[in-house]
């Protein structure tokens, strides 16, 4: 699982109200080389949740001196762009499981795949 | 419109190929689109022929377009046409000579080539036309194998192959400008393709699909009914990055039994992943995740630029969503709930349109498309069984037969606004009255016309969905 889908996703356990960030609980993590896109990391920055994204990248121990608060103009910071690109793209997290922050549900992640189903009796 | 740029103004005319008919003219204005340009067809417009003029475009358009393409075979600047040899002639002769002479230069080479549709003709007939043509000021070397410039001469014998006439209805002659992307759907054949499944998606119909949907570089793409993936390859080829969602764990890890014939168990590395890696698209790879398309997984938000998705219809593959009908028993106590399989149940197809026109009507950006599959009984079809959302407008909806009574419709829509945020939107719901029923599709699949007739109940019933729609 990337981080930008970690980005994008949200617990729907029921009566759940802040099932936003999903925790990550990561026993391994692996940084997979992505050809670098500025346009694409330029087009995806104002649609992220960036504390969310901060939170995540620091919790998997791959921050890249990120700011807590996004800059302003970086769509012509190269360097910026290319950190938000490892953070999104690369970094990747293979086994372990997203805990969802209200309930203390988990969705297993194994072989970089997130189970996001619940049992009958959850959803 | 067509009418004042007549002849004065370039026309192109593109050559498509003759299957997929009703899919061409979407997949056309959809590319057009994406140069912001408009579909302007010539007077004497007809969809059903292989041959079509265009007007009021840049060669730019026109090779935008070809590379995109797999409806499209050529593209050519049309020099002169018309409905025999005579009438091409003089169309030719009033093509500006300065257009010409550019492609026509002493130092350069080049070729002509005859196209024939519907008509075989005999090589000394095919140079006898080419010879014809020789009042054209050419002064360029012919060279057959590596030509500056090709020149085409295309023939259309009408579409039917039992009734061929001795003469053509048209006759059309211009500049090869580009040819389509045919070739992708041999390079991406599913017969080739790493993993598959019993329902992947043939390779021109998934191009078609993204086309579409305008898929293009820099965009994000979902498809909720994932499979093998089939969807997310084509729309990487259009450098969009993707991710998918399925339900079944064995497909999105790729374990479990095999699709092809000769192959008991799925190997190591057949995932979605490995497909796009094949085709040199792995960097667009973004994620898939076994998850259930009818709960809110993602967060709020317009996160996706296209939602191109084939659900399943309860043919081949069943349909289903996690919950029970059964009294809910919870798991024991002692319960590991990570081998715990969730309990699948029936997903009405009614429920799987209505969820999915509303999560494309949440989660698309402004303008972005939502491209699927509607499965259609032919006898009860009709139009207004379509789902509407008032979030999104119809662009397109094509078919494709399946047999003699059921056919699949491409439906593509538009986010037109954003919803309001209180109204869940509840859809036309006697739109939906020939999904509702686990299986609804499934049942009439395999009823046959002849056994469907003799049920007087279920005839009663296509009987009050007529007149819901008159009122």
């Amino acid at each position: 699982m990337k981080l930008l889908t970690h980005n994008m996703l949200t617990s729907h356990v029921k009566g759940v109200t802040k099932g936003y960030p999903l925790l990550i609980k990561a026993t391994e993590v692996k940084v997979n080389e992505v050809e670098f896109n500025p346009q694409f990391v330029s087009r995806m920055i104002p649609k992220l949740e960036w504390s969310a994204l901060i939170q995540a990248a620091e919790g998997v121990g791959h921050r890249q001196d990120l700011p807590d608060t996004l800059v302003s103009n970086y769509e012509n910071d190269e360097d910026f762009l290319h950190k938000v690109h490892r953070v999104l793209l690369e970094v990747e997290v293979i086994e372990g499981s997203l805990q969802c922050p209200e309930s203390g549900r988990e969705f297993p992640i194994s072989k970089g795949v997130p189970n996001m189903l619940l049992n009958e009796d959850e959803s | 419109m067509a009418l004042h740029c007549g002849k004065t103004c370039r026309q192109y005319l593109l050559h498509l190929a003759h299957d997929s008919v009703d899919f061409r003219l979407p997949e056309l204005k959809a590319l057009l689109a994406l140069r912001g340009r408009q579909c302007d067809p010539s007077e004497a417009f007809r969809e059903k022929s292989p041959f079509w003029r265009l007007c009021g475009l840049l060669e730019e358009d026109v090779r935008s377009v070809m590379s995109r393409t797999v409806c499209g075979k050529s593209a050519f600047e049309l020099w002169g046409h018309g409905r025999t040899a005579a009438e091409l002639k003089s169309s030719l002769l009033e093509y500006p000579i300065e257009k010409m002479t550019p492609f026509l230069q002493e130092e350069s080479t080049y070729k002509i080539n005859v196209y024939t549709f519907n008509k075989t003709l005999l090589f000394k007939d095919r140079i006898e036309k080419i010879d014809a043509l020789g009042f054209l000021p050419f002064k360029g070397k012919v060279s057959l194998k590596d030509p500056d410039h090709i020149f085409c001469l295309l023939e259309d014998y009408g579409l039917d192959p039992n009734d061929i006439p001795e003469e053509p209805f048209h006759i059309y002659f211009g500049r090869w400008v580009a040819d389509g992307q045919r070739e992708l759907i041999r390079s991406h054949s599913v017969k080739k393709r790493h993993f598959i499944g019993n329902t992947s998606m043939d390779a021109g119909l998934s191009f078609i699909m993204a086309n579409h949907a305008k898929v293009k570089a820099h965009d994000l793409v979902y498809d909720p009914f994932v499979g093998t993936g089939s969807l997310l390859v084509a729309c990487s080829h259009f450098g969009a990055y993707v991710c998918g969602t399925d339900i079944d764990y064995n497909t999105i890890h790729g374990v479990g039994k095999a699709s092809r014939k000769n192959q008991k168990w799925r190997g190591p590395d057949e995932n979605i992943r490995a497909n796009l890696r094949q085709y040199g698209t792995e960097s667009f790879y973004v994620d898939v995740m076994v998850s259930d398309a009818s709960k809110p997984v993602w967060r709020k938000g317009a996160l996706f630029d296209a939602i191109i998705t084939d659900p399943p219809y309860g043919i081949r593959e069943s349909t289903r969503r996690t919950g029970s009908h059964k009294e809910i028993v919870s798991p024991p106590e002692d319960f590991s709930g990570e081998s715990h399989v969730p309990v699948s149940m029936a997903y009405h197809l009614s429920d799987i349109f209505a969820d999915l026109l509303n999560f494309a009507a949440h989660h698309l950006v402004m303008g972005g498309r939502l491209v699927y599959w509607l499965p259609i009984y032919r006898p009860e079809y009709c139009e207004e069984m379509v789902p509407l959302h008032p979030c999104l407008s119809v662009i397109s909806n094509c078919e494709q037969t399946l047999s003699s009574h059921t056919s699949r419709r491409l439906i593509t829509m538009e986010k037109i606004k954003e919803p309001e945020v209180y109204v869940l939107a509840h859809l036309a719901d006697s739109r939906f009255s020939p999904y509702q029923g686990h299986n609804s599709f499934r049942e009439k699949y395999f009823s046959g016309i002849t056994k469907k007739n003799g049920k007087g109940s279920e005839r009663t019933s296509k009987e009050t969905q007529n007149l819901k729609n008159v009122q």
